[in-house]
């Protein structure tokens, strides 16, 4: 029994050794957009992207705040009441 | 729930997680695929999004069932204003993934059952709004758009997740296409993936709590002009 687990696990590294090396294999034949990244522009798409972002967050924000404003206006009308 | 929607902490942490999405989703290694190549970082916003869409979708169930349990105009509030806010997710949703349809499957938009369902999905929920602008009672719209809203939940899960995938269908994650599980294996894109999910959701949180909140403000402007007159 331990005899046949110890001859096991040479051959489950082998078999992990073939898929890796197939998995390698497949990788490398897929175009990718290699050079973008390579030239670095693709953080000029990231930086865009976070500006939008960034200024559609900021008005998110200051309407927040307006909104919180009115909640308060009319807290102080029901208290008249 | 509805003590959350005041607190701000939460919308913090969903604008810091769409940041982590935008730079981690750009920037992260992807799984060289055919055909996909590098639009599998689409997973992070259309398929992120339509989660939302479901999350929110949700929420306004919830909200319509316990309407009806207790009719406070509030939990009308809650689920009208989540239930259109999963609207605009799910308008996103059909328009990004008919742009990712164009450039990985040829065309913008597919005789798939995927699509088709969950377009007759959306298109029910587009009449839960046409529903509510038609009945000019407030209690009578709460109630009747409560129990259509039902139906409306009802009707999405069985067209969004099941009808699909006993047929065969492109879009991954249905019928005989086991893509998503090549994608899902790969823990890159998961590192991203989540924490898009529960950012979006939370950005579609923060829209509909600052409609929930003018709402209430409206309603109490309205409950205060009443005893104005009456006095």
């Amino acid at each position: 029994m331990i005899k046949k687990i110890l001859y096991m696990i040479p051959a489950v590294f082998v078999l992990m050794l073939g898929n890796l090396t197939n998995a390698f294999a497949q990788e490398s034949n897929v175009e990718m957009a290699d050079a973008l990244r390579a030239d670095g522009k693709i953080y000029v798409v990231v930086l865009v992207v976070m500006i939008v972002f960034t200024f559609l967050t900021i008005y998110l924000v200051l309407t927040d705040r307006q909104v919180k404003k009115l909640e308060k206006d009319v807290k102080s009308l029901g208290d008249n009441k | 729930m509805i003590k959350l929607i005041e607190k701000s902490w939460w919308k913090y942490a969903g604008v810091i997680l769409v940041y982590y999405t935008i730079i981690a989703g750009f920037l992260i290694h992807a799984p060289r695929l055919d055909i996909l190549n590098e639009t599998i970082r689409n997973l992070f916003f259309h398929v992120a999004i339509w989660f939302a869409m479901f999350t929110l979708f949700i929420i306004s169930v919830v909200y319509s069932i316990k309407y009806l349990m207790n009719p406070k105009t509030i939990f009308d509030n809650m689920a009208s204003e989540f239930g259109r806010t999963g609207i605009v997710f799910g308008l996103i949703g059909v328009a990004t993934g008919s742009i990712w349809a164009r450039f990985t499957w040829g065309a913008w938009w597919v005789n798939d059952p995927k699509l088709n369902s969950t377009t007759v999905a959306l298109l029910i929920y587009l009449a839960y709004l046409v529903l509510r602008a038609s009945i000019e009672n407030e209690d009578q719209k709460a109630r009747i758009s409560a129990v259509y809203n039902i139906f409306a939940f009802t009707a999405m899960i069985p067209l969004v997740f099941i009808l699909p995938r006993l047929t065969d269908s492109l879009h991954p994650g249905n019928g005989g296409n086991p893509g998503f599980n090549a994608y899902d294996l790969d823990n890159n894109l998961r590192e991203v993936f989540y924490p898009a999910i529960i950012g979006w959701t939370l950005m579609g949180i923060w829209l509909a709590s600052l409609r929930i909140r003018l709402k209430k403000i409206k309603n109490k402007i309205i409950d205060y002009s009443i005893g104005i007159n009456e006095s």
